[in-house]
């Protein structure tokens, strides 16, 4: 099946075509309570990600909270 | 006063209350698990904490959640690190997306050696925060004219640095600080800058209604006997100040009645 790049968190990943953004969320194994989502610069409504499939160049940010002062 | 009368004297941000007006930051620990026993040990209830990437290459990293429960502990989601508006707002909209956190501490910074705050960008992103539901403390130097900027921009808590981040040179201009505590009924936090108990001893004095200390508790030699300190030194400059002190004279005025000597 063919391939597409994206960049999570600044890193290029390499994800089938066709994914959606829960595959990936899966595949990282991610908390989902624990972080926020952001594709292209948009906040995700974290209930919806089964729902957004990923494109080509798609840009994503995951964040969560450290220890900060 | 009375211990019972204490207990009703409760630090009030944006309608909540909180028993302890010592608030901590989550940075600069050496481990998640020496962060979690000072926060224990400090008594403080709300804490400030970061937002940044998840690792994902390494998961097995622990998480801040797993240490600090934020269902006990109140997350005050900060915006260290923003230079601007835009970044500012973009991290805190995040910040509400983990888990509807709308108590926000607000940062903008404008100066990379001093860590000084861009007040221009600070008031801007004020207005915004509190027009979209953030209830925004906000980190801003200690002039009493911008103070009351923010207050007009819908701030629920000033934050004046007693001096730059991380320094530990305690509260460098306490008349400024008095004067702003003079001018506003919002929450008035120390922020930044403290060194050690007495400073935050200091500014209960001059009438704030709390500290925000990081790096002079993680830091010490001894952070979990330094937490301490300034969770009793917090304590003990809130019940000096409701005591009333008494006033300063240059004169001597004897302890003993003069009435009496032999």
């Amino acid at each position: 099946m063919k391939k597409i790049k994206i960049k999570v968190n600044g890193k290029v990943k390499t994800v089938l075509n066709n994914s959606k953004l829960s595959d990936l969320i899966n595949k990282l194994n991610l908390p989902l309570k624990k972080v926020a989502i952001e594709l292209n610069r948009e906040i995700i409504d974290k209930k919806t990600t089964s729902n957004i499939k990923l494109k080509k160049d798609d840009k994503i940010e995951i964040v969560h909270f450290i220890g900060g002062g | 006063m009375e211990e019972g009368n204490l207990k009703k004297d409760k630090l009030i941000i944006a309608k909540k209350k909180f028993d302890s007006r010592l608030i901590v930051g989550t940075g600069k620990y050496k481990s998640m698990s020496e962060c979690a026993k000072a926060i224990k040990l400090s008594g403080a209830e709300i804490v400030t904490v970061a937002v940044r990437r998840v690792n994902i290459s390494n998961k097995t990293k622990p998480l801040l959640m797993d240490y600090i429960d934020p269902k006990k502990i109140t997350y005050l989601p900060n915006t260290a690190g923003c230079f601007n508006s835009k970044d500012a707002l973009r991290t805190l909209r995040l910040a509400r997306d983990i888990g509807g956190w709308k108590l926000v501490k607000l940062e903008v910074l404008g100066d990379k050696t001093n860590l000084f705050p861009d007040m221009i960008e600070t008031l801007i992103t004020t207005e915004v925060l509190a027009k979209e539901g953030f209830r925004v403390m906000v980190y801003c130097n200690d002039d009493p004219l911008m103070a009351k900027r923010l207050e007009n921009s819908g701030a629920d808590a000033i934050m004046p640095l007693a001096a730059p981040i991380g320094s530990g040179l305690g509260i460098l201009n306490k008349v400024n600080i008095q004067i702003i505590r003079n001018q506003t009924k919002l929450p008035l936090i120390i922020d930044a800058g403290l060194g050690q108990a007495s400073d935050a001893t200091i500014a209960m004095e001059l009438g704030c209604d709390g500290v925000l200390v990081n790096t002079a508790i993680a830091k010490a030699k001894k952070p979990f006997e330094m937490a301490l300190a300034f969770k009793n030194a917090v304590i003990a400059g809130r019940q000096s100040y409701n005591s009333g002190r008494i006033g300063k004279t240059l004169m001597g005025n004897p302890s003993s009645p003069i009435k009496g000597i032999i």
